[in-house]
């Protein structure tokens, strides 16, 4: 068995676990799980690529920067897709969760959720049919760096990138006021009400961190895989059994749920086939719910 | 004559998409217990019955040759497994993670349709289904009719049968944990035992539904349950109005009849190469539309729900208790 399943598991782990910050941050705030998050994923990454072909249209071609696939112009839409991911995750609770909050049943808010994300895939797939693009088509050369393990300078350059998101949510969440604010709130909600906190700007920076970096793992499942109406549904469930694996609410387990389930994925790509990769989600989220279901770094809910 | 053989063709159809929709209701409306893998459940059955029933195939397991009534009866039983075991190991948790373990369900059971052609026939299904009055397939409208019989007596039934369990003993316990669970809890009735059962009752009823379909077709492929399926189903219980059997009914007839309606209307007025756009512009229209029901009437047309506190006088204190920005 050849080690390069390290390096595509802990690709897939980065892209499923910041899809899973946003799963748990919505969970344990808002107290919901979001089924329309993988669908915020594909608007972020459609969103991305239009911004791309604009500003292709405006400049003309522009050179890739050297080992990379890509230039400026899709960092620059990245930002872009970031931001209108997050506004669009903050419409839609406008207009719905919010208002079904109010009414007390979270449950419907998860229905409502359910209802909004196929609404939301079929736009895409009518606006931009289902045939799967690109956002490069051109070939990078895998370097190989020892043990049989061959990486790409696109894949290097996003397992940093996640890197570096990763420590600054936690340092958002662990080291400034906004993010205590969030933990008290997920915490005990009566409680954080009652000492001041501006619940409100809360469940906005809530939606715009997770919106933001739904839209940044869509991007790298673009680079890396390909852009299709059905890329963040298809996510769902290993986001959803990487937050429950990492703990409801922990954002370093989050992050490290979904690095073992890529792992476990890759692993067991190469070892039975890539057309049960979808199950190992499933058996590790089955296992957790039967042997721990608080997870890795849960708290016991009161 | 022909109008005939299309409206008990499109009755049989709405009539087992009301049979999934009656498990649903079991599930949901009267126990609260939130299912969005329902077509894993109905795969389970069609997939089930399908093998029981089918003359001997070489090409994978079974092929059992059996009567279609074992079919069904296998079928249900697989069924309620399937969702027993699916409730044991999520029941005792927050009901978010029964959503989750459907959802998980559903993927697996299609992965298991596509994959494991040894025994479902992988991505081509299963061919050669035994019909019910096949014999009759070489006059229509008598097939159809004969067909139509068959799936609104099993309707009925089941449809009396869940009419009678809602207002038995049993019944009241499901509801009584619905309403205010702790109560129902401090009067001895164990909330996890009685969750399981209709859980696994609701998933014997969903592969029923699927049976049914199996042998009306005669062909089945792991296509005719994807997560749309599911979606469907909700939209027409949420629009019959959750916690009414009859509602579950209504709500079927009337979003199939929406659904084909519309499905009829974008053939016509869509070219043939804009025909998949047209039905994801169809999808996303019955999205919204389940979104709208929800915010504006959430009972549906003949809902049962109402006596919990956030509807009617104490709303105020519910919204001040929930976590609303507004």
């Amino acid at each position: 068995m050849s080690l390069q399943f390290v390096v595509d598991g802990l690709l897939t782990g980065s892209m499923i676990g910041l899809g899973a910050i946003g799963v748990t941050l919505t969970y344990s705030i808002l107290r919901f799980s979001n089924f329309a998050h993988g669908d915020f994923m594909a608007w972020g990454t459609y969103a991305t690529l239009a911004v791309v072909g604009a500003i292709g249209a405006t400049f003309g071609k522009v050179a890739p920067i050297a080992p990379l696939s890509f230039g400026w112009p899709l960092i620059v839409a990245l930002v872009v897709g970031m931001a209108f991911t997050a506004l669009l995750a903050l419409l839609l609770d406008r207009v719905l969760f919010s208002r079904l909050r109010s009414q007390g049943q979270a449950i419907i808010v998860v229905m409502a959720s359910f209802g909004a994300s196929m609404a939301l895939r079929s736009l895409l797939e009518f606006t931009f049919t289902s045939r799967p693009t690109y956002f490069s088509r051109a070939i990078q050369i895998a370097m190989p760096v020892g043990f049989g393990i061959r990486i790409t300078p696109d894949q290097i350059a996003l397992l940093l990138l996640t890197a570096v998101l990763v420590l600054g949510v936690h340092l958002l969440m662990t080291r400034t006021q906004t993010g205590r604010s969030m933990q008290a709130l997920s915490q005990n909600a009566a409680l954080a009400r009652i000492v001041g906190i501006d619940v409100a700007s809360v469940v906005r920076v809530t939606w715009i961190i997770g919106g933001a970096l739904a839209c940044v793992a869509g991007v790298m499942i673009g680079i890396l895989v390909q852009i299709r109406p059905f890329m963040g549904f298809d996510m769902l469930l290993p986001m959803f059994a990487a937050a429950i694996l990492g703990g409801i609410g922990s954002i370093p387990g989050a992050v490290l749920g979904g690095l073992i389930i890529g792992l476990a994925e890759a692993g067991a790509v190469q070892l039975i086939g890539a057309e049960w990769r979808a199950a190992v989600s499933f058996i590790i989220l089955m296992a957790v719910l039967f042997v721990r279901p608080i997870g890795l770094f849960g708290v016991r809910e009161r | 004559m022909d109008l005939l053989g299309y409206g008990a063709f499109f009755l049989t159809t709405a009539l087992i998409f009301s049979l999934v929709t009656l498990g649903l209701n079991l599930q949901w409306g009267l126990t609260g217990l939130f299912n969005v893998g329902l077509a894993g459940f109905v795969a389970i059955g069609a997939y089930t019955s399908a093998l029981l029933t089918t003359p001997d195939d070489a090409a994978r397991l079974g092929g059992f040759g059996l009567p279609i009534l074992v079919g069904w009866l296998g079928a249900m039983v697989v069924g309620g497994i399937a969702a027993a075991l699916t409730g044991m190991a999520t029941l005792r948790l927050r009901s978010d993670y029964l959503a989750i373990t459907t959802f998980g369900v559903a993927v697996v059971v299609q992965l298991v349709a596509l994959n494991a052609q040894k025994l479902t026939g992988g991505p081509f299904g299963i061919g050669f289904i035994p019909r019910p009055f096949g014999s009759l397939a070489e006059t229509p409208l008598l097939f159809n009719l004969s067909n139509l019989a068959v799936v609104s007596v099993v309707t009925l039934i089941a449809y009396l049968a869940l009419e009678h369990l809602s207002r038995s003993p049993w019944g009241r316990v499901l509801k009584a944990l619905r309403e205010d669970e702790r109560a129902a809890i401090s009067l001895g009735k164990s909330a996890r035992f009685y969750r399981v059962q209709a859980f696994a009752v609701g998933g014997a009823i969903m592969a029923l539904a699927g049976a049914l379909q199996a042998h009306f077709t005669g062909f089945i492929a792991p296509d005719n349950y994807l997560p749309i399926l599911t979606f469907q189903v909700w939209v027409m219980l949420i629009v019959g109005g959750s916690g009414s059997n009859l509602g579950a009914v209504i709500g079927s007839i009337l979003v199939w009849a929406i659904w084909a309606g519309s499905g009829t209307l974008t053939s016509i007025l869509f070219p043939p190469e804009q025909q998949a756009r047209a039905a994801a512009l169809q999808i996303a229209a019955i999205g919204v539309m389940l979104c709208v029901i929800l915010l504006i009437r959430p009972n549906g047309l003949l809902g049962d729900r109402p006596r919990r506190p956030w509807f009617g006088k104490r709303a105020k204190v519910a919204t001040a208790k929930s976590i609303s920005p507004s």
